[in-house]
């Protein structure tokens, strides 16, 4: 079972690479929305990815008010 | 007219298969203009039909496939109106989509959804009318309308309820949550699943493949396997406009038409 960090330094790579930002330039606690330069429907599509990553199933409401990237992975988390 | 250059749609008819293109900025949203352009396309398809096997309706954008209804034109179009004229006013609306919905639903072609990205409320609800759906990776469901105090008015869940367990509608339904494409091909709503950008190409080679049937025979096959719930579609309409002259439905749309939120979709 991956850690919570494993998760997280993984939604951070695939963000990096389905926005094409360099990796580095991301960090746990950034608002992703700000610093992926995203809007509702892009963050749908990383959503999208996430859940196939992880294979795991994301209800949106359980996304409302999560901004950051350790959150969402906290959220992953609970679903692995 | 076996091809169409519209604002909101086009359409050509080569080599027995109609393509129909979605192209309204920002995602396709069904409004007034899509839906006069759409009964263009249904007054021109008897003359297309003798000569087709097959029906594909896929987006030309690369934001998806439809997100649905245009809210903001049916909010702004209903604003200083009467209650029951903004009733009447929206009946008549569903009543012209539903039209335009049945009819695809009932034609007599093998039809053809080749969706991606946002396949949400009234583009979830045009993508059912089809008998196949086809998705990439990166398509996503939903039927967020009970966010804004309403129930789908496309017709979305008597055909949903048609394809798919009783359950599973419910829970779409009742949380508005979108779904990606592994749960809706599991739940039985999406017939292939392919990469990223290949749903029109595979969607191609599908109908390529059912012009070698017989056309009378597809056609009679599917109206014995597919019914239409006339008399459900006909009682959405009714829900749809009951619930539309209520004050709470009226302010989840006025939130959701000046929403600046980073997350409108979420309720």
């Amino acid at each position: 079972m991956r850690t919570q960090q494993q998760t997280t330094d993984e939604i951070l790579d695939l963000a990096a690479a389905q926005f094409k930002v360099p990796r580095e330039s991301l960090s746990q606690d950034d608002d992703f929305f700000k610093k992926l330069g995203i809007d509702s429907l892009q963050a749908l599509s990383l959503l999208t990815r996430l859940e196939q990553h992880f294979n795991v199933e994301l209800p949106d409401y359980e996304l409302q008010g999560v901004t950051d990237f350790r959150t969402l992975a906290e959220r992953i988390q609970t679903r692995l | 007219m076996h091809s169409y250059k519209g604002n909101a749609i086009s359409w050509e008819l080569a080599n027995g298969v109609i393509e129909l293109a979605l192209h309204r900025e920002p995602c396709n949203e069904l409004g007034t203009k899509s839906l006069d352009e759409f009964e263009k396309f249904l007054a021109a398809l008897p003359g297309m039909e003798e000569h087709a096997h097959a029906l594909i309706i896929y987006s030309q954008l690369n934001s998806g496939f439809s997100a649905g209804a245009d809210l903001r034109e049916i909010y702004f179009s209903t604003q200083g109106m009467e209650k029951d004229a903004a009733a009447a006013h929206v009946r008549q609306l569903l009543e012209r989509v539903h039209h335009v919905m049945n009819t695809i639903d009932a034609c007599p072609l093998t039809t053809i959804a080749a969706v991606h990205s946002i396949t949400f409320g009234g583009g979830l609800e045009l993508a059912l009318t089809c008998d196949l759906i086809i998705a990439d990776k990166t398509a996503r469901f939903c039927f967020p309308e009970l966010r804004l105090g309403l129930i789908p008015g496309f017709g979305g869940i008597p055909r949903l309820k048609r394809d798919i367990g009783n359950a599973v509608v419910r829970d779409l339904l009742l949380t508005g949550r979108s779904f990606n494409v592994t749960k809706a091909q599991q739940i039985g709503l999406v017939s292939q699943v392919v990469a990223e950008g290949h749903a029109l190409r595979v969607a191609r080679g599908t109908a390529s493949q059912l012009t070698k049937f017989d056309r009378r025979t597809a056609a009679e096959a599917k109206k014995f396997i597919k019914p239409i719930p006339y008399d459900e579609l006909r009682r959405e309409i009714d829900i749809f406009c009951e619930l539309f002259a209520l004050p709470a439905t009226e302010h989840g749309l006025k939130k959701f038409v000046e929403s600046t939120d980073a997350q409108p979709y979420l309720p």
